[in-house]
Formats: C-alpha cells, sequence, structure tokens
C-alpha cells in the first residue's frame, strides 16, 4: 500500500447560477421543458377547472366564459386570459408529446444518442408550430 | 419469495418496486389522458356549429361523465407523482419537502372534487 493518497475525482452538482453557462443538448432542453410545462400546469388547474366549469355549466356561464376571453373578466384583461391560455395550450402539446417521446422509447429501447436527439427536435419543432398554429386562433388571426 | 434469508444482516434492503410503481402508474394514467383527447378531439371535429349546447352535450353523456372522471383521478395521481419528483429532486429540507407534498395532495383532491362537482350537476 502506498503512502501517498492520490486526490480522489470530485463531482459536485452544479449550481443554480452555472446553469446559463452549460451546453445542454437538444434531448436536455426537453427534459426540462416537460418538467416546466408539467409544472405550470399543475399551478393553473384551478384556472383550466374554471374555464370547464364556465364553459359547460349553462348558457349564462358559456357567456361570461366567451366574454372573458374578449372583454376580460374581472380585474383580468382579455389579452391576460388568451396569454395564460396560450402559456397552457404550449404547456399541454410540449408535455403531450414529449411524453409521447417517452412511451416511445420505452416501448421500442430507441434509446441511441442519434434517436434521442432527433426524436427531441421532433417534439420541439413539432410542439412550437402547434402552439403558433392553435395560437393564431386564439388571438383571431383567421 | 426466495428460499434465500432475508433477515438479519442478510435482510434485502432496496428493491422494493416503489419506484417501478410511480413509473408505472405515471405511464398508464398518461396514456388514459392521451385516449381522452383524442375521444375530446373526434367529438370536437365532428362537423357543425360548435356553440354551447354541442360542448355542453360532449359531456352530458353518461359514458362521456365517466370517462372524464377516470381522466380527473388519472391526472391527479399523474401530477402527484411528477409534482413529488420535483420536490425531491429540489427541496432538501424535510420539514418545508414535507409541507410541499401536504399543499400538493390538498391542491390535487381538491381540484378534482372541484370538477367532478361541475361535471355531474350537467
Amino acid at each position: 500500500m502506498s503512502t501517498t493518497r492520490r486526490p480522489r475525482p470530485v463531482h459536485r452538482n452544479i449550481h443554480v447560477s452555472q446553469i446559463i453557462s452549460y451546453r445542454l443538448p437538444p434531448a436536455g432542453i426537453v427534459s426540462i421543458l416537460h418538467r416546466i410545462s408539467g409544472a405550470m400546469m399543475f399551478l393553473l388547474l384551478p384556472f383550466v377547472i374554471w374555464l370547464f366549469d364556465t364553459s359547460v355549466t349553462s348558457e349564462v356561464s358559456y357567456e361570461r366564459f366567451t366574454s372573458a376571453f374578449i372583454a376580460g373578466i374581472g380585474f383580468v384583461p382579455a389579452w391576460l386570459v388568451k396569454l395564460t391560455v396560450l402559456a397552457l395550450i404550449w404547456g399541454y402539446l410540449h408535455h403531450f408529446i414529449a411524453g409521447v417521446r417517452h412511451l416511445w422509447m420505452d416501448a421500442t429501447h430507441s434509446v441511441t444518442k442519434e434517436q434521442g436527439h432527433s426524436s427531441a427536435i421532433v417534439t420541439l419543432v413539432l410542439s412550437v408550430l402547434l402552439t403558433l398554429a392553435l395560437g393564431a386562433k386564439l388571438f383571431g388571426l383567421y | 419469495m426466495s428460499a434465500q434469508p432475508n433477515f438479519g444482516a442478510k435482510r434485502i434492503v432496496v428493491g422494493a418496486h416503489y419506484g417501478m410503481r410511480d413509473w408505472l402508474s405515471q405511464r398508464v394514467t398518461a396514456v388514459l389522458m392521451a385516449l381522452f383527447t383524442v375521444v375530446l378531439l373526434v367529438q370536437l371535429l365532428l362537423p357543425g356549429p360548435l356553440g354551447y349546447d354541442r360542448w355542453a352535450g360532449i359531456f352530458a353523456a353518461q359514458w362521456m361523465k365517466v370517462l372524464t372522471f377516470v381522466v380527473i383521478v388519472s391526472l391527479a395521481w399523474h401530477a402527484w407523482v411528477g409534482v413529488r419528483d420535483i420536490w425531491m429532486d429540489y427541496v432538501k429540507p424535510v420539514g418545508v419537502r414535507l409541507a410541499l407534498q401536504v399543499f400538493t395532495i390538498v391542491w390535487l383532491v381538491g381540484c378534482a372534487g372541484w370538477s367532478v362537482q361541475v361535471l355531474w350537476r350537467l
């Protein structure tokens, strides 16, 4: 046994302040956005149920539902209602597509670096394109 | 259980499969919610004007109420696994973590109760 100790390698978790300087591959971006979109939908659950409640309960409440997107509701302006719904649309689409990607990987064992890379790019592009298409409809562009 | 001794120094202290249960339940609930999305989309994309009558009519059908109820439970379960993962990853003090987990359960059970009420008074 040697008496001189070699320094052991130290692996530390990255600190919050270092996040910006770390290069995140597309699969990593999909992963953190999956988490962010899930947390956002969790926090906005009462708003989603409010939308469900007012839209479905009666014709009177349905009027209130539709006017929330035109005239706002209470102290909340219409643009903020639409922006929040747009965030929910993106969150749902991203979470959905990234989730299907997970199920696909589980079912087919397609876990090579290349497949992970390409499917991550497909997830990001598809969720943003669908969000833009539905967002344009939401904001009355067509 | 195998014939191997599972007590004293030989006791197996890992592999209780809690992780497997969470992993599987998150995927099963995800598939249920995805199927619900497809079922709802198909009904929304059927021809005809989409106003209050048709929208409320979709959820008035008893089979749709049952399916929506299953999805509400699935969503709460799915979100519980996911949000708890977030707390376990980022929040280390046990007291704070417990408080956040209790908040998560209260939040999810409350939301589930409200949405079931909306659903079944239709």
